[in-house]
């Protein structure tokens, strides 16, 4: 007989994210459901609004991507106005993006997935003199590893622990079967755990160099950037490129070494071996390396054959929302679009608890509505958008950068390229998009510095006329996948607005074909040794990255295209 | 005398406070556990006289707050996220120098935080449960978020019993020793609550009758965080707050006031548009949205991530994120607020009008006056 099981909240990621799964008598996941149990309403917010102010607002979609939706309510005014903005605004916005992954990406792997994967109870039983020698196994030159580091961890995390009281780390997983690493290499990934916490701060130090502060940075203004001071000042300008070389040298000797050493000690272990989900990859040109040409190229795969990549055709960007909480089942106008969140809430179901035993529960009712995160749709299909995306087109491509980088890791991981598309796979991929901008965006660095001696220009003028009606769109890629904003300004105000954000496409319930979204996806085969445990599931979804603040939104573009757009409806992640 | 006085009551505070039953089952205080973690008494009393500054409190207070450091161990500590974007969540992670914020952060037990606790589903509702059950009455409550509240409160439901969010912080609220709103969508409502609020989101003092102390800004620094906690544990009731039960340690002057770009507006010096020969020069940005002269935080003095930068430094104005409702009433961020021709609460001065308690007609002619002076100096003193 068939049994549910319900994990909600969903830890270690943004926002509130529920995820249901049912299973068969082997505990395989047969059918799963992903639910984001916030709605917040921001695009209805924005309308109205003065669009110079617009990215205020859009930014406040979420403090963990701080910076991209910012960037993107900017530019996709500038789009709108025509502005062309200087090319150190561009160059200074590229870096602030750099300085964005490099925090984003070592963040979700240590703080957020990493106890996904490290058992950090099994790590005090670890001799740190032999797991400094098996650090130099995925290194020749490791860093927070040497034997003094390692019994420093042991010691205060051993301490810790002996307390009794675990905070943060009470009531986990520890022991699950699924841990694979060995007590050593625990301990390596826990030091750079607590390594990772200090490295961020750093590279929050990066943003605010030109942002003036992390989360929520406000440098950025339409027409180009504020902070020409600080263009104009060799210190800063040094203090960012040193803050940049000590990140790169933390994915490089920390980041890397440890999905190596991940990639050798899981590559046996079927829960993430398998879960690519959705084959369909979608992904946008990214990192303006100087005038005209970007470090990452957009693209889109079908049906995971990377012997064709196709370019992609906006225009058939659709929405729609025959499970999500809206009351929007008929098509409008677009300029007649409402807001119109219509709840249904749950039903009352038995599901398998913490104990392993049935309890009664609230469940979504799967066959109506069950999310506030809508489906967004390329051709009416699903897509799965991300770092796995952004790597694999890119290899596909041929782009040299990418493939040096790829083809190095499958051998040092000891990997097929098939690998790649996995749950294993989706947290690899992460890493090496944070170590292909870590080795290549300094050519930003020197662009900048090329172009500064020959232009002072952070700004272009510009005038909104109140006659006329104007849209446009910005697309680029966040940490999490590709994300577009879509606006339409009239009478001097923001008309219209809505945002195609990476979690959307992931996080997605099914449409009205029943098609699944791809965390849903990903989900469906997977074998979960203990029910009361569901620390698979959780895996799974976490390689994703989920950011549900920045999925759920409300417009309906059911059948409409995106050219369309209505606003109040407009979705802001 | 009147130091002779606070530093009696604070020592009080802290004899009556070290003689509570110990919380750690070890009993080994916070200053025992850093020394096993290789931090010296002598860094620790330097970081305690640095929080002393920065809490404006004299020097004499300095062992005061290491003692009131080593007594947190006492204090578990539950953080809640309703709705709302994580970023004050992330601006707790940068906690910083001394580095011993982050340890005391993770001495004062982070009981439930749904960033970064390990546990999820089942095991993270227990241990909020067995948290409140354990802890009642001793804990510290965090909140992140503005709350969508009564008949829409179901905009936010956590857990597999479908529990709203408004439930869920009443209930940690009711139980609770100390309160704080963090981040201005838990202290006002927030972006989600800026016109038309179509979730109903409320503010957190609007959800439980107990009192809170708001800590504003989007999001606050992480000192501003820190500091609140350690000021609640010296004083043993609430900090001195202003109107708007922001404390006033961190929110009691005006950002304008400590600007460092100040003397440009004495001087009448502006910034006419963004990256113009006033903006290289690091003229004042009034007239190209500032509203510091409305808001009133410490990031002239404090900044943020390290002191590395703030607003005003990379050449944009304050947007005035730490005033009630500033997603209403400072907009547009890049234009002056006497330019506005419309009107909201206290002619869109926001805290203004009380913190200062000076009436709301004043300080309008206060704003007018400020108006006045930016476009008067520009005929009065041409540049260049």
């Amino acid at each position: 007989m068939s049994k549910r099981v319900v994990v909600d909240p969903i830890t270690r990621i943004e926002g509130h994210l529920r995820v249901e799964v049912v299973v068969d008598d082997n505990n395989v996941v047969q059918e799963a459901y992903s639910s984001s149990t916030l709605w917040r309403g921001i695009e209805t917010i924005v309308k109205g609004r003065d669009p110079r102010d617009a990215g205020f607002f859009t930014q406040r979609i979420c403090g963990v991507c701080t910076y991209s939706h910012y960037r993107a309510g900017i530019e996709a005014v500038e789009d709108a106005l025509k502005i062309n903005p200087p090319l150190n605004a561009k160059l200074v916005r590229t870096l602030m993006n750099a300085a964005l992954y490099l925090h984003d990406h070592p963040v979700h792997f240590y703080h957020l997935h990493g106890l996904d994967w490290v058992d950090v109870v099994s790590a005090l039983k670890a001799d740190p003199h032999k797991a400094a020698q098996e650090a130099f196994k995925y290194s020749s030159n490791p860093m927070a590893c040497g034997a003094d580091d390692l019994v420093e961890t042991l010691k205060r995390v051993g301490d810790f622990v002996k307390k009794g009281d675990l905070g943060p780390f009470a009531n986990a997983y520890w022991g699950h079967k699924t841990f694979r690493f060995t007590p050593e290499q625990n301990l390596i990934a826990l030091s750079h755990y607590l390594k990772a916490l200090q490295m961020q701060r750093l590279a929050a130090q990066m943003m605010a160099i030109f942002g003036g502060k992390q989360p929520h940075p406000q440098s950025l203004t339409v027409g180009g950037v504020t902070c020409i001071m600080d263009l104009q000042d060799p210190a800063r300008l040094g203090e960012f490129l040193t803050k940049f070389k000590e990140m790169a040298d933390f994915v490089n000797r920390a980041y890397y070494p440890d999905l190596v050493m991940a990639a050798h000690a899981y590559a046996s272990e079927p829960s993430v071996t398998g879960g690519l989900g959705t084959a369909n990859l979608m992904t946008s040109k990214e990192f303006l390396l100087n005038s005209n040409e970007y470090l990452f190229d957009s693209g889109i795969i079908l049906k995971g054959d990377i012997s064709k990549v196709f370019e992609i055709d906006e225009s058939k960007i659709t929405e729609e929302a025959t499970h999500s909480w809206y009351a929007d089942d008929e098509p409008l106008h677009p300029y007649d679009g409402k807001t119109n969140p219509k709840y249904t809430g749950f039903k009352d179901a038995q599901t398998i608890n913490g104990k392993g035993e049935l309890e009664n529960t609230k469940v979504l009712k799967e066959s109506e509505k069950y999310s506030w995160i809508k489906s967004p749709r390329y051709n009416g299909e699903p897509m799965q958008v991300g770092p796995l995306s952004n790597i694999v087109i890119n290899y596909a491509k041929g782009n040299k950068r990418v493939v040096k980088v790829v083809d190095q890791f499958l051998k040092d991981a000891n990997l097929p390229l098939k690998a790649v598309f996995s749950t294993l796979g989706r947290t690899a991929a992460r890493m090496l998009e944070a170590k292909i901008i870590a080795d290549n965006c300094l050519e930003t660095f020197n662009s900048l510095i090329q172009n500064l001696k020959v232009d002072d220009s952070t700004y272009t003028t510009y005038q909104i006329d109140n006659t006329k009606e104007y849209k446009g769109r910005f697309m680029g890629n966040a940490p999490r996948g590709i994300l577009s904003h879509w606006t339409r300004i009239k009478n001097g105000v923001v008309e219209n607005w809505q945002a195609v954000v990476p979690s959307t496409w992931n996080a997605s319930p099914k449409d009205a074909k029943g098609a699944r979204g791809p965390y849903e996806e990903s989900l469906v085969g997977l074998k979960i040794a203990d029910l009361s445990q569901p620390l698979e599931i959780i895996r799974v979804v976490h390689s994703f990255d989920p950011c549900i603040a920045c999925a759920v939104h409300v417009m309906d573009t059911k059948g409409n295209e995106l050219s369309d757009y209505k606003v109040d409806i407009g979705c802001f992640c | 005398m009147e130091q002779d006085e606070l530093y009696l009551s604070l020592s009080e505070r802290l004899g009556k406070l070290s003689k509570f039953p110990k919380m750690r089952d070890d009993g080994k205080s916070i200053s025992k556990l850093l020394e096993e973690n290789g931090i010296s008494r002598r860094d620790f009393m330097k970081w305690a006289a640095a929080m002393t500054a920065m809490l404006s409190l004299p020097a004499s207070f300095s062992p005061l707050m290491a003692k009131a450091a080593e007594l947190t161990d006492r204090l578990p500590v539950i953080w809640l996220h309703m709705a709302e974007c994580t970023g004050c969540s992330e601006s707790l992670l940068r906690s910083d120098a001394p580095t011993i914020d982050s340890l005391i952060f993770d001495y004062i037990s982070l009981e439930y935080h749904e960033t970064l606790m390990a546990a999820a589903g089942w095991q993270a509702e227990q241990t909020l449960e067995e948290s409140i059950k354990k802890y009642k009455g001793r804990y510290i409550l965090m909140v992140e978020g503005g709350i969508p509240s009564d008949d829409s409160s179901f905009y936010l439901t956590v857990g597999p019993h479908g529990q709203t969010g408004e439930s869920h912080a009443k209930e940690a609220s009711d139980n609770a020793l100390a309160i704080f709103a963090i981040g201005t969508c838990s202290s006002f409502g927030g972006v989600q609550a800026a016109a038309p609020n179509p979730t109903n989101a409320q503010p957190l003092h609007k959800v439980t009758n107990k009192p809170v102390i708001n800590v504003p800004g989007c999001p606050p620094s992480e000192k501003n965080i820190v500091g609140n906690v350690l000021h609640y544990i010296l004083f043993g009731t609430l900090p001195a707050l202003d109107a708007y039960n922001r404390p006033k340690w961190a929110y009691g002057k005006r950002i304008h006031d400590q600007c460092e770009r100040r003397g440009h507006f004495d001087a009448g010096e502006f910034v006419q548009e963004f990256g113009d020969e006033g903006a290289k020069k690091g003229y004042c940005l009034y007239k190209v949205g500032c509203k510091g002269p409305y808001t009133f935080n410490n990031c002239s003095r404090e900044r943020f991530n390290q002191h590395t930068s703030w607003p005003v430094q990379v050449g944009h104005g304050c947007i005035g994120c730490s005033e009630p409702d500033f997603w209403d009433k400072m907009g547009p961020f890049e234009s002056p607020l006497a330019d506005r021709l419309y009107h909201s609460v206290f002619s869109g001065l926001g805290a203004d009008a009380t913190a200062d308690k000076i009436g709301a007609t004043i300080l309008t002619v206060t704003a007018v006056g400020i108006a006045a002076h930016a476009a008067i100096s520009v005929i009065k003193k041409p540049k260049e």
